[in-house]
């Protein structure tokens, strides 16, 4: 699914420098990437992405070689292709349950909001258990509540590739574990891939696979 | 582009306040000159309506503005008066009508017009209800003035003292309204009409007091000759002309000298009026004749001279809140920074993020340009009482 080969990437002005001789991650499969802060996790999330490109080396994700695409395809193909899962889970206030889960619908033309989607993402709130929240706004949900809406609006476009960046960070020790086995429940039954950065070493067995990055702007340790 | 429409409105539905202001001052900088523009070309419509109609008006040397203004529109500034042997020079010259003003004296807040019924035949004003003037202490109220105080013929309306604590001044004189006129849409309308005589009995110069020929009340007489009865304060003055009193009623002093504001002389031709006007433009005579319309054209000049200032003032304005507005967007943008990088990682294009700032300030430009439009709609409606009230009167 995700093909990373003699990857370099720095920021200008810092230090992080990252690089990633070469990785490899199978369709359906559910990663974790661990490391101290600053590591460049988050960072690599985003290489994935297309958010940021890199100085050298190349990303692939599925067939599609992300970093020769143009900046309008980049952003076409994220869209359509990858869910993405905040820590802080980015809702917009000002829109209700639903609205939030519809969101990447709005913000795109490559995605049609038609009405079966909408029927789709009331299900999958029911499935994540706040399908009787769905007019409600994120003020009035508690964390737990809001990275449920933050996954379904992840899943919604039923993309091939989820990351998540430290997405059970905010909540408490129960809510961690129900919403990883929601996510990653949903994820195997959607055959999607997952990409996690996570500090929690005790979430360690719901994920296939860790990728380590103990050192700072190490290779990829499987 | 429906979406980025739904998800601004979203926004600037749950960010009311911040579109409130928004709106308000928007709403404000495009209403305010506009509303300014309505209401003086209003205004100008109707002074100078008003003032061509008038063709010529007679009255002391002083101020031609204060003059006009007291003779058409009423105003509460007295012009120095001049006298009715001036009325009857125009009379006498056989080159115009004249119709004599006494405007001094206000009932509730609304002016005493002292006249003749040539006065009436001149404006076209008719009678709506009740009949016209036939004797004095008789009034007839213009539509306005009878719909704001309720009045109807057969009540009753008194006249303000000049000043409460003048026992030499002016009388209160309570009137009999017996007629309450058409509406005319000008300042007519804003006007109690009375008698000239009425004018001169609120002003002094005519009273109504118990008959002292006869009487043998010692306490009321203080001497008594055969020619002449003085009487003390104890003597009761009438402050109504009833049928019973109206023949008590009478003047001193000489009828020629009984003082106007202003003679509105209606020439019989442009002839007439040019050899009229031409009577009164030795520097020697104390009375000059004026023709309205230039008055006015002078004033309106002036106002909007005064409106160019204001456009300035308006335009300053305008500029310092656009500035303003500009700088809220900016703080709102920074605001809205983790939303936009958010919706950016999901994938949104530059062109939609755009999109989406844009519509919100579409949305408020509609929703201001709404509200504009309807205080203007609603201005337009009333532009002409506005002015009436505001800037005629």
């Amino acid at each position: 699914m995700i093909r990373m080969r003699a990857l370099t990437f720095c920021y200008p002005n810092t230090d992080l420098r990252l690089h990633i001789p070469e990785l490899t991650v199978a369709e359906a499969q559910k990663v974790a990437i661990i490391g101290p802060s600053s590591a460049g996790k988050t960072t690599l999330l985003q290489l994935i992405a297309g958010i940021l490109t890199p100085q050298a080396g190349s990303v692939h994700v599925g067939n599609v070689h992300v970093n020769a695409l143009s900046d309008a395809r980049r952003r076409g193909f994220r869209i359509t292709t990858i869910g993405f899962i905040f820590q802080d889970f980015a809702l917009l206030d000002y829109l209700n349950v639903l609205d939030n889960i519809l969101h990447p619908y709005r913000i795109t033309g490559a995605l049609r909001l038609r009405h079966d989607i909408r029927t789709r993402a009331a299900k999958l709130a029911t499935e994540m258990g706040i399908g009787d929240k769905l007019q409600r706004r994120p003020e009035a949900l508690s964390q737990g509540e809001k990275q449920r809406v933050a996954i379904c609006r992840a899943l919604l476009p039923y993309p091939k590739l989820i990351l998540a960046d430290e997405a059970t960070g905010n909540l408490d020790p129960a809510n961690k574990t129900r919403i990883l086995e929601l996510l990653c429940r949903t994820v195997e039954a959607h055959h999607a891939t997952l990409v996690a950065v996570t500090h929690d070493y005790e979430l360690f067995g719901y994920f296939d696979r860790v990728i380590d990055f103990r050192h700072f702007g190490s290779s990829v340790i499987s | 582009m429906m979406d980025s429409l739904y998800l601004t409105w979203q926004y600037v539905v749950f960010h009311k306040i911040k579109t409130l202001i928004l709106v308000a001052c928007v709403t404000l900088i495009a209403t305010l000159p506009l509303a300014l523009e309505l209401l003086l070309r209003e205004s100008e419509q109707q002074l100078l309506a008003r003032a061509a109609a008038t063709p010529l008006v007679l009255g002391a040397k002083g101020s031609t503005l204060e003059l006009v203004m007291n003779s058409l529109y009423f105003s509460t500034e007295t012009p120095e008066t001049l006298s009715m042997a001036t009325m009857h020079q125009v009379m006498t010259s056989n080159l115009a009508l004249p119709i004599p003003l006494y405007v001094r004296f206000q009932a509730r807040g609304f002016p005493i017009v002292g006249t003749t019924f040539d006065y009436f035949d001149f404006r076209g004003l008719r009678i709506a209800a009740g009949r016209p003037l036939t004797i004095l202490g008789e009034c007839v109220i213009g539509a306005t003035v009878a719909e704001r105080l309720r009045l109807k013929p057969g009540d009753s309306l008194i006249s303000a003292p000049e000043n409460l604590f003048d026992l030499a001044g002016a009388y209160p004189l309570k009137m009999q309204v017996v007629g309450v006129l058409q509406k005319a849409y000008t300042a007519d309308d804003l006007a109690v009409f009375v008698d000239l005589h009425t004018t001169w009995v609120i002003a002094g110069l005519g009273h109504g007091h118990q008959e002292l020929a006869h009487t043998t009340d010692t306490t009321v007489l203080l001497q008594r000759s055969d020619t002449s009865v003085t009487a003390n304060a104890k003597l009761q003055l009438y402050t109504e002309v009833t049928a019973d009193n109206v023949d008590t009623f009478h003047f001193h002093g000489d009828a020629a000298t009984y003082p106007l504001t202003a003679v509105s002389a209606v020439p019989h031709d442009a002839k007439s009026a040019t050899l009229l006007r031409g009577r009164y433009l030795a520097r020697e005579t104390p009375h000059h004749m004026v023709r309205p319309k230039d008055v006015v054209d002078r004033l309106l000049a002036e106002i909007f001279r005064i409106k160019n200032v204001l456009d300035a003032v308006v335009l300053v304005v305008s500029g310092a809140t656009v500035l303003a507005i500009a700088l809220i967007f900016a703080l709102s943008l920074r605001l809205r920074q983790k939303e936009m990088t958010t919706i950016f990682q999901l994938g949104c294009r530059r062109r939609t993020i755009a999109r989406l700032l844009a519509s919100e300030m579409l949305i408020i430009a509609c929703l201001s340009g709404a509200l504009c439009t309807g205080v203007l709609v609603v201005l337009a409606h009333v532009d002409s009482d506005l002015v009436r009230l505001w800037m005629v009167r």
